[in-house]
């Protein structure tokens, strides 16, 4: 009499399951997840016990990872996965974690099956077959938690990288550092307008000391963020453009025809001028007494 | 049909958008503003448009329209409290709103008027070729 | 790409204009896009829905909330059986313009949008595309 491949299977795994488990917490401890200190020695055990049971329970309901009867355990090893890819565990260590499972369910089924062939080659293609899926779901919610991290990663650097300063009563500026791409010039932009709106600010400074390079698209982009805040009635001053960019830019036949100045403070001396006030020194600057 | 109500403040007309216009609105402010400019003989418009979520072609090409047609009965048209979005829309949109002033808020728009009115008032700054007084 | 929700609405006067605006401002919302991407896909579907009307003599606009792998996205389609449009190109050129208008509805629509296609047949109507991407 022979049996298929989910019979077989849920017979080996709730017949010789404290078997099975030891050999797969060896199989990890072994691997670099354990070794690295990111996790500890009880929370994998929890880990793997956990889903050793819901797949034990999952067997019940047929061999098919994408069916019904896995959902509790795709969802716990999503929840794996997610946990190991904010910590940052490899890949390869995340994959692991399922395909160190494979071996030990091996090892029982040529225990349990005994003579049997047909049921042993049954076991092994349905195991196979199982741990693999499940492998390529933990792949994948490891992937989107990546990709979930370096996206807000991105947005906090692009906002973190635009702090607008404010100089004096009206007065904005904003020092900016790094490449200008237009995702990051949409965020500079949005702040820039919004603190001329909440600061009511008659002028802002764009000090681009920082900028590498001013290529022709990030010249549009200074050009239509100067143009926006003149729509909201605020003037703006770029300053800070090196002798070599000027040159570069001239070169590339890029145009900027706004109100420019070499230096942050040449252009706050020119705001603070625009809008009716001016430095005194209020006493003679102290002479060096000599003896 | 609803209008948008105008009011006089000194030598000023103020308007404040603060509907969604369709263009029959927008175009019967244009009429409005228009003639009540001539009518009061009006130097400065104000129309603050922090309300306004959005600025279409449409309502740019009116707003420079009433800034033009102003111009021509010598009154000064300031745009006033334009939000972020809408500015950076308007700029992608490829709208310059060339002729028309612009101040973040009333205050500063007035003032802007204000400063004109007072040029008037001293006799100079204005350049009409007035004829003899 | 999957199209989880769909709405029509005519676009057969000024009235229908604002209409138009406003549905699309909450669609904008429902998908969780920026203030300043709001502002452009309503700008956009201003400048469309006055031209469907205005040159088309009048049609229909499709709301679409599409998804593509993570991101959400709002696609319009302005439809209309009006006289089309010969010269494409020369539409879509800034500052040209049949109408009297300003002549930035085509193109400025195109920079406004994440995705902007059109086709149009002289004599049977015109169809333009537009989607703005989260």
């Amino acid at each position: 009499m022979s049996m298929d491949g989910a019979e077989v299977l849920s017979r080996t795994v709730t017949q010789d399951e404290a078997a099975i488990l030891e050999a797969w917490l060896a199989s990890l401890r072994e691997g670099a997840s354990l070794q690295s200190g990111r996790i500890r020695e009880a929370e994998l055990q929890t880990q793997a016990k956990t889903v050793f049971g819901q797949l034990r329970e999952a067997l019940e309901g047929g061999l098919d990872a994408d069916g019904g009867s896995f959902a509790p355990l795709r969802e716990t090893l999503g929840e794996i996965s997610r946990s190991r890819a904010i910590q940052g565990f490899t890949p390869t260590d995340t994959a692991n974690f399922i395909f160190a499972l494979k071996e030990p369910i091996f090892e029982s089924l040529r225990r349990t099956a005994g003579s049997d062939a047909s049921d042993l080659a049954a076991g092994i293609v349905a195991v196979g077959k199982m741990l693999d899926r499940l492998g390529l779901h933990t792949m994948e919610v490891f992937l989107a938690s990546r990709e979930e991290v370096i996206g807000r990663q991105g947005q906090e650097i692009a906002e973190l990288s635009t702090p607008v300063v404010r100089l004096w009563d009206g007065i904005l500026a904003l020092p900016l550092i790094g490449t200008l791409d237009s995702a990051r010039t949409g965020v500079v932009m949005e702040n820039l307008l919004q603190a001329i709106v909440d600061e009511e600010a008659e002028i802002a400074i764009i000090d681009i000391t920082g900028v590498p390079t001013v290529d022709t698209l990030v010249a549009q982009h200074l050009l239509k963020t100067v143009a926006a805040a003149r729509l909201m009635g605020a003037d703006c001053i770029v300053s800070g453009i090196r002798p070599q960019i000027a040159q570069t830019m001239v070169h590339l036949g890029v145009e900027l025809n706004v109100v420019s100045k070499a230096t942050l403070a040449d252009a706050f001396a020119v705001a603070l001028k625009q809008t009716g006030r001016k430095v005194v020194r209020q006493q003679a600057a102290p002479t060096v007494e000599r003896r | 049909m609803d209008r948008i109500p105008i009011l006089k403040l000194g030598g000023a007309l103020i308007v404040t958008i603060q509907v969604d216009m369709h263009d029959r609105l927008a175009l019967a402010l244009e009429e409005d503003l228009t003639a009540m400019i001539a009518r009061t003989g009006a130097r400065g418009v104000l129309i603050e448009i922090s309300a306004l979520e959005i600025v279409d072609s449409f309502i740019g090409r009116m707003l420079v329209s009433i800034a033009a047609v102003s111009r021509v009965l010598d009154a000064e048209t300031v745009v006033v409290g334009m939000r972020p979005a809408v500015a950076i829309t308007l700029v992608e949109l490829g709208l310059e709103l060339t002729g028309i002033k612009t101040a973040l808020n009333v205050e500063r728009g007035m003032s802007l008027i204000q400063a004109r009115l007072l040029e008037d008032d001293e006799g100079h700054g204005s350049h009409r070729d007035d004829f003899e007084d | 790409m999957t199209i989880s929700k769909t709405e029509t609405l005519p676009v057969r006067s000024g009235d229908d204009v604002v209409r138009v605006r406003q549905r699309v401002r909450a669609l904008a919302i429902e998908i969780g896009l920026g203030l300043v991407d709001q502002t452009k896909i309503v700008t956009a579907a201003s400048e469309l829905a006055r031209n469907t009307l205005d040159y088309g003599k009048g049609g229909d606009v499709r709301a679409e909330i599409v998804q593509a792998g993570l991101r959400k996205g709002l696609r319009l389609t302005f439809e209309d059986q009006g006289p089309g449009i010969a010269d494409i190109d020369q539409a879509m050129t800034d500052r040209f313009t049949t109408g009297g208008g300003m002549g930035l509805g085509l193109g400025g629509a195109k920079r406004l949008s994440s995705e902007f296609h059109i086709e149009s047949t002289p004599g049977t109507g015109t169809r333009v595309t537009i989607a703005r991407w989260k």
